[in-house]
């Protein structure tokens, strides 16, 4: 079937209705470098590899920075350095002096958010609402969270004498680039292990710049590594006999390579994989309130997250209302510059993901499905994707099984609560889900049956550092995020 | 010629599997067990109809024991699936006293597993240390059943507006291979914290005590534990880890076994659909993180507003 644009349909349509004034928030106080070196032992150092990459802004194609690429010999640099940390320094610090020394990341880190949620906004794409009032004040958050603990270990895991692990080698993803490094880097150092730590090689700046943080705040060095690079350089921190523990955020794809790798040793590891969750609106919803549900659910950082609610399941009573209102909704959402305050919509991470995105697609509407899309212009350069939802698919429709990790829903329908579980739990997914309902039983009773780590019922991504994060089957191990993610770095 | 036709008939008495050393009174032939699998709360052949010889310490075949297959397994596996939502959706209670009854049923056939574990090698007062390990062990996770959800269990503050607890809940399918050693313990040890936290499991027994392991589920089995909540097979671990950590209905394994090449092969397999790998040290071991090994953590939000 033909893709399908909106028709006329000014009635919600904002930026025809009245005209919204650019409002960028300026970068000209940023101080970006031209070049960055990688952060190990406490100073930063060009790569043993001699090489760099170009870190690039995906709403504009400019190139922003020259990032080292870690090599073998980089990585080893930077094990050595985080296990003589462990050995001789952080492991034997009294653990409320390690509480005091994350406490002051958390707070050098909200004097400097402005300048962090706009460096993660030009490096990933995301609209800065998010990354300023999102990201960056929740990863100081989770550093404040888990400076705390530090001293409080033996309260987390009840009739153990909990030990820190090691070292660990942390992987984290381009979609919340500094939330991820907090989400890992936090609890690792609360808990007394040193890290090393890879950033995505489409994001790496808001990492670099917490290196900067962790400098200024005399953190010891080598009790945080920074090492910039691309998959071969994951696998060197996966592969080293210095790490004790792996903790990885990404695809499941990704994940289990990780977990084969880590066949016939004794590393400890958790995995964050990939998700593609169920949000079910059943007919008893507060109808309004679950259609801005959807659109946080599957809109919110451009459908790059984990746990996006990529699946939607509504009773058939409501659907036409639901989808009406949803198409409606969809029209409003202002797609663009990412540094604008008003922009709902920022622009997809990179080529490649585009690229996945817009196959992805394609691949519904050859199976059939009917896709529909929001009548926004995209700026022309950059990489850009319309709010995009599928109706008329199947469970077996590829866009309904695979993560698609951009702003693609898919539409389905059921009668019963017994129906709607069973697709919802359809998947070799767990990450997370929703449940709209009016009805307190009938949540309660339909977020018992999902499989998954993360329940949302009459809300949808929301995240805290105290609430545990991390998924049921293929969407991962382990947990990331209050007392129970201490679990992941103590033995 | 009387005497030696006694003598004769006492012989075959005490033929295969032995239970029969109480015939030697009578002039009777005792009546032999037939061991097979546990699987969905019945007792069947493999459908491999392969067998392997059980001796005892004299060379003497005890009993031809079922040599599971593959396909035995995937059933274990289909009916162990099936299972399991109803054993996760009875009342935490419920599974203790479930727990606590197995360990009833266990203690008063005390004396059948020292019989059993002496046929097989084990020292009399080893067995009976073994089988009161058991016993206690089973009644120490009966107790925590409905305890490990409030331990482990948590109320998060958050930041926002929102009503937020996280609990455990169990995995799902699990497969578990014991290991050489103590043959009782190690069946209790490998599954009381699986079915404390509302897992199905299929047990792999060791191979040199499949005796104990099928009048183990026959103890199960009187125990009102749900058919193919636990399953038993007999067979060999060389032959069967590798389809223990492979299939894609199984979500957690654990090893309790002492090849290492063997577990490099699980947790290599077990990537596959992303199972928890389970390495068990020391059986003996009590502790509610062994149930907890088997949890998954679910985080629930709910607004607070009106």
């Amino acid at each position: 079937m033909a893709k399908r644009t909106a028709k006329q349909n000014t009635r919600l349509k904002f930026d025809t209705a009245w005209q919204y004034s650019a409002a960028p928030e300026t970068p000209d106080h940023i101080v970006l470098e031209d070049k960055y070196n990688l952060f190990i032992n406490g100073k930063f150092v060009a790569p043993q590899s001699k090489k760099y990459f170009d870190t690039i802004n995906p709403a504009k194609e400019t190139r922003i920075a020259s990032v080292a690429e870690a090599s073998q010999a980089d990585v080893d640099a930077a094990v050595k350095a985080a296990r003589t940390a462990y050995d001789k320094v952080w492991s034997k610090m009294p653990a409320r002096e390690r509480g005091k020394y994350i406490y002051r990341i958390a707070r050098i880190m909200q004097e400097r958010a402005r300048e962090l949620a706009i460096i993660e906004s030009l490096d990933g794409g995301k609209p800065i609402r998010e990354s300023r009032d999102i990201d960056v004040p929740l990863a100081a958050a989770h550093f404040f969270y888990y400076a705390g603990w530090a001293d409080k270990l033996d309260y987390a895991l009840p009739g153990m004498a909990a030990q820190p692990l090691g070292v660990a080698g942390q992987i984290i993803p381009w979609n919340f680039p500094i939330l991820m490094a907090a989400w890992k880097i936090a609890p690792a150092l609360a808990c007394g292990n040193t890290v090393v730590l890879k950033p995505a090689e489409t994001t790496p700046l808001t990492a670099l710049k917490l290196a900067e943080i962790f400098r200024d705040a005399d953190l010891p060095p080598g009790v945080v590594n920074i090492v910039t690079g691309a998959g071969a350089t994951g696998a060197a921190i996966v592969n080293h006999p210095g790490i004790d523990k792996v903790a990885f955020t990404g695809s499941t794809d990704v994940g289990k390579i990780i977990q084969k790798a880590l066949a016939g040793t004794t590393k400890k590891y958790t995995l964050e994989l990939g998700g593609k969750a169920a949000n079910i609106i059943f007919e008893d919803a507060a109808i309004d309130q679950a259609v801005e549900g959807i659109v946080n659910g599957i809109f919110f950082n451009q459908g790059h997250v984990c746990c996006a609610g990529s699946r939607l399941f509504v009773q058939e009573s409501v659907a036409n209302e639901v989808v009406r209102k949803l198409k409606d909704r969809m029209e409003t959402l202002i797609i663009g510059d990412p540094l604008d305050k008003n922009t709902d919509i920022g622009a997809i991470n990179s080529r490649e993901q585009l690229n996945k995105i817009k196959a992805l697609v394609k691949v519904g509407v050859n199976e059939g499905g009917d896709c529909y899309q929001s009548s926004c212009t995209l700026p022309s350069k950059g990489f850009w994707f319309k709010p995009t939802i599928f109706t008329g698919v199947a469970q077996s429709s590829r866009i309904v099984q695979e993560e698609i990790f951009g702003p693609v829903l898919s539409i389905q329908t059921f009668r019963t609560v017994e129906e709607a579980v069973e697709k919802a739990n359809n998947t070799p997914y767990g990450l997370s889900g929703g449940v709209w309902s009016d009805k307190g039983s009938k949540v309660f009773k339909v977020t018992s049956k999902i499989k998954a780590g993360v329940l949302w019922a009459n809300t949808y991504n929301k995240f805290d550092p105290t609430s545990p994060f991390g998924g049921f089957k293929e969407s991962g191990m382990g947990r990331e995020g209050g007392m129970h993610g201490l679990s992941a770095y103590l033995k | 010629m009387e005497t030696k036709q006694k003598e004769k008939i006492k012989k075959v008495a005490v033929g295969l599997n032995g239970h029969s050393h109480h015939a030697e009174t009578e002039i009777r032939l005792a009546v032999q067990k037939t061991y097979k699998l546990y699987i969905d709360g019945k007792f069947p052949r493999t459908e491999s109809g392969r067998y392997y010889k059980l001796n005892d310490k004299n060379g003497k075949v005890i009993a031809n024991i079922c040599r599971a297959s593959r396909k035995d397994f995937r059933d274990a596996v289909v009916v162990a699936r099936k299972a399991q939502g109803d054993w996760q959706k009875k009342s935490a209670f419920n599974r203790s006293q479930i727990l606590y009854r197995i360990a009833e049923t266990l203690e008063t056939r005390r004396l059948q597993f020292v019989s059993t574990l002496g046929l097989q090698g084990v020292s009399e007062t080893a067995a009976q240390k073994e089988v009161s390990a058991a016993v206690d062990m089973l009644v120490y996770y009966a107790g925590w059943c409905d305890k490990y959800q409030q331990v482990f269990s948590s109320v998060n503050p958050v930041e926002s507006s929102h009503f937020n607890f996280s609990f455990p809940e169990p995995t799902g399918v699990v497969t578990a291979i014991a290991s050489p050693e103590q043959g009782l313990l190690n069946l209790v040890s490998l599954m009381a914290p699986s079915l404390a936290g509302g897992n199905s499991i299929i047990i792999l027994a060791a191979e040199k005590f499949p005796l104990t392991a099928i009048d183990f589920a026959e103890v199960l089995n009187a125990s009102d534990v749900p058919g193919g909540v636990v399953n038993i097979l007999t067979g060999y671990s060389k032959e069967l880890h590798t389809h223990f950590s492979s299939h894609m209905d199984v979500n957690a394994i654990v090893y309790a076994g002492d090849n290492s090449a063997e577990l490099k092969t699980i947790q290599t397999n077990a990537a596959g659909n992303v199972k928890r790998v389970v390495v068990v040290q020391n059986i003996a071991e009590e502790s509610p993180y062994r149930i907890m090994e088997l949890q998954e953590v679910k985080t629930t939000w709910h607004p607070v507003g009106i």
